[in-house]
């Protein structure tokens, strides 16, 4: 605990510290060495890994189930609809929540009907129409095998957009009045005024829908019918049921590859390079993701 | 009324896009659950003829959907009660390590798993658990013997929950910790000058101070005791486990996507839907009268 800590420590108090190191130590440990597993299994040889061999460092050293992830396509072609759906998508996400957090921010004297507008929005975070019934209104609308349904149904995701409303209610109102009171628009207050002041807020909600876009596996699964649409998790998911099919599938062009990888490694190098991005840029943005998370929590 | 218009009117521009998205992506869904009322013709949509209550009594007839009604129950309030009681646990010993530059360590450590998705852990998971898997290894070398963790229908539930909290135990980890930090310093002062020890200070101070916020987190995961996890089972489960590891998210899945039963599947999800609102409802009430807490 903090405040000064008495001169002399007690020797229970000396075990009680020793132990809890040692448990944090544990439990960290418990939280890396999984990660540790899978980059040591998809650097190690096929034989090394049907062996059973390999625990924390690769064993017989070769990267061909990285080569055989970038050579084949699949891995390569998955990655590009990723990016391609996470940037439309949190542009997309980021332009709605902005628009629509900004006028709720108000109170009912300022914006007629905002309490309406409010309960709106907030009924379909408490009840929904389900997994089918949205799958049945996408697929009528014929968005089935084009992006757009992957971004547009979470288009307004609104619980991020609440975070931004609080955001905003916190910024001094005087701001606004004097912008008002030059004869600003309301939507040159927003874009002048009001989104110079709101881009670290902006940061943390981005990323919120960066990582949700990024890591969404099952609208792939059940609007796309082709696999070379499939975004990278999507991709991963069905790795995970089916990759032997999918070597025996590759045939003769990866022969030499494949008498390399086997199911393990192969599935290891993928998943790796999945996990990397987000494990390589979280600790970074770490502060950014607990400062919007507890944000949540404020009283309104 | 006119006046007003006149200044207000961009506003309601702006929430016009929004409106519009909520309305046909949530409004028409929701609409859309009167198919579990009705024999779904793809045809006529969701003016499909009505059959009244029968998917319903159809259900109910089913134990295998019964199952799934205990197995979301099992599974979700165990992963609420572990995760709640691993975070405060850990927030408390974390509160205890002097070292800064430490303690930012393990809170970034264990806070890794929460951002991955569960198709990556799935991943890593089937892996390490596997019958020659790490975890199976380190068993046997231990004398113990091997556990078929995602293929035995006594431990599979076992296997998702203390799974679930250990990707979950980080972010919780972190609000606690929030809260233990906001705690006035002066407290423990006039604690330790009435003579209180360490762990009388935890007792007397620490824990009825970060009550309000433990009792404001379990009343706001009451609306999930039916989310018992479909990103991670559906990607962990076979049908060894379905007796004990079939949840009603997996069941609408492969009863109303894969299978295509619409209309049943639908009844599924509704009812689901239904008895989250009650939970959530009564939640938000309990969260507003305990810890006076507003999220609108």
């Amino acid at each position: 605990m903090n405040t000064r800590l008495p001169k002399t420590v007690s020797p229970s108090r000396k075990a009680f510290l020793i132990l809890n190191y040692l448990l944090m130590a544990v439990v960290c440990l418990s939280c890396v060495l999984p990660f540790v597993h899978l980059l040591a299994l998809s650097l190690s040889s096929r034989s090394a890994a049907a062996a059973g061999k390999v625990t924390f460092l690769p064993v017989e050293f070769t990267l061909s189930s990285y080569e055989y992830a970038l050579v084949k396509g699949d891995f390569l072609r998955s990655l590009g609809n990723s990016l391609v759906r996470t940037f439309l998508g949190t542009m997309l996400n980021l332009v709605l929540i902005v628009l629509t957090a900004y006028p709720l921010s108000k109170n009912r004297n300022q914006l007629l009907g905002r309490n309406l507008y409010m309960s709106f929005f907030v009924f379909t975070m408490l009840f929904n129409g389900g997994m089918i019934p949205t799958y049945l209104v996408v697929s009528r609308a014929g968005l089935k095998n084009t992006i757009w349904s992957l971004i547009l149904p979470g288009a307004l995701p609104v619980y991020n957009m609440i975070i931004l409303m609080n955001f905003i209610r916190g910024l001094p109102e005087e701001l606004q009045e004097a912008a008002r009171m030059d004869g600003a628009t309301e939507f040159q207050l927003l874009y002048k005024i009001m989104l110079p002041l709101l881009k670290p807020s902006l940061a943390t909600v981005g990323l919120f829908c960066i990582v949700s876009h990024w890591n969404d596996w099952f609208s792939g699964i059940i609007y796309m019918s082709s696999r070379d649409k499939y975004p990278l998790a999507t991709y991963l998911q069905t790795l995970l049921r089916s990759f032997e099919s999918l070597m025996r599938q590759a045939g003769s062009n990866y022969s030499q590859l494949l008498s390399q990888i086997n199911v393990r490694t192969g599935r290891a190098a993928q998943l790796f390079l999945a996990a990397l991005p987000v494990m390589l840029i979280y600790p970074f943005l770490q502060k950014y993701f607990t400062s919007g998370l507890t944000l949540g929590s404020v009283k309104g | 009324m006119k006046k007003r218009f006149k200044r207000e009117w961009q506003m309601h521009l702006m929430l016009l896009p929004g409106v519009l998205l909520v309305l046909v992506f949530s409004y028409i869904p929701l609409y859309g659950l009167v198919i579990a009322f009705q024999d779904y013709n793809p045809g006529r949509g969701f003016s499909s003829p009505w059959v009244g209550l029968s998917h319903f009594r159809y259900l109910f007839s089913q134990p295998n959907f019964v199952r799934t009604i205990w197995n979301s129950l099992y599974i979700a309030i165990f992963k609420i009660l572990g995760g709640l009681l691993a975070s405060v646990t850990f927030a408390l010993l974390l509160n205890e390590i002097g070292n800064r530059f430490l303690k930012r360590l393990f809170q970034t450590l264990i806070y890794i798993p929460n951002f991955l998705s569960w198709v990556i852990l799935a991943g890593v998971m089937t892996d390490l658990l596997a019958g020659d898997g790490l975890v199976n290894r380190l068993l046997e070398s231990l004398g113990l013997g091997a556990v078929n963790f995602l293929g035995s229908p006594a431990v599979f539930p076992w296997t998702m929950i203390l799974s679930d909290i250990w990707k979950g135990f980080g972010f919780g980890t972190v609000v606690y910790l929030a809260a233990l930090t906001g705690i006035d310093p002066e407290l423990y002062e006039a604690a330790r000058i009435d003579g209180a020890g360490r762990m009388s200070q935890t007792r007397y101070v620490t824990l009825p101070m970060l009550a309000p916020t433990v009792i404001l987190m379990l009343v706001l995961s009451l609306g999930n005791v039916m989310n018992a996890g479909f990103d991670q089972i559906f990607n962990l489960y076979s049908p060894v486990v379905y007796r004990t590891g079939d949840i009603i998210d997996t069941y609408v899945y492969r009863l109303g996507i894969a299978q295509a039963q619409y209309s049943v599947g639908t009844a599924v999800g509704l009812f689901k839907s239904v008895i989250s609102l009650i939970m959530v409802t009564i939640s938000y009430l309990l969260a507003d009268k305990a810890a006076n807490y507003r999220i609108f």
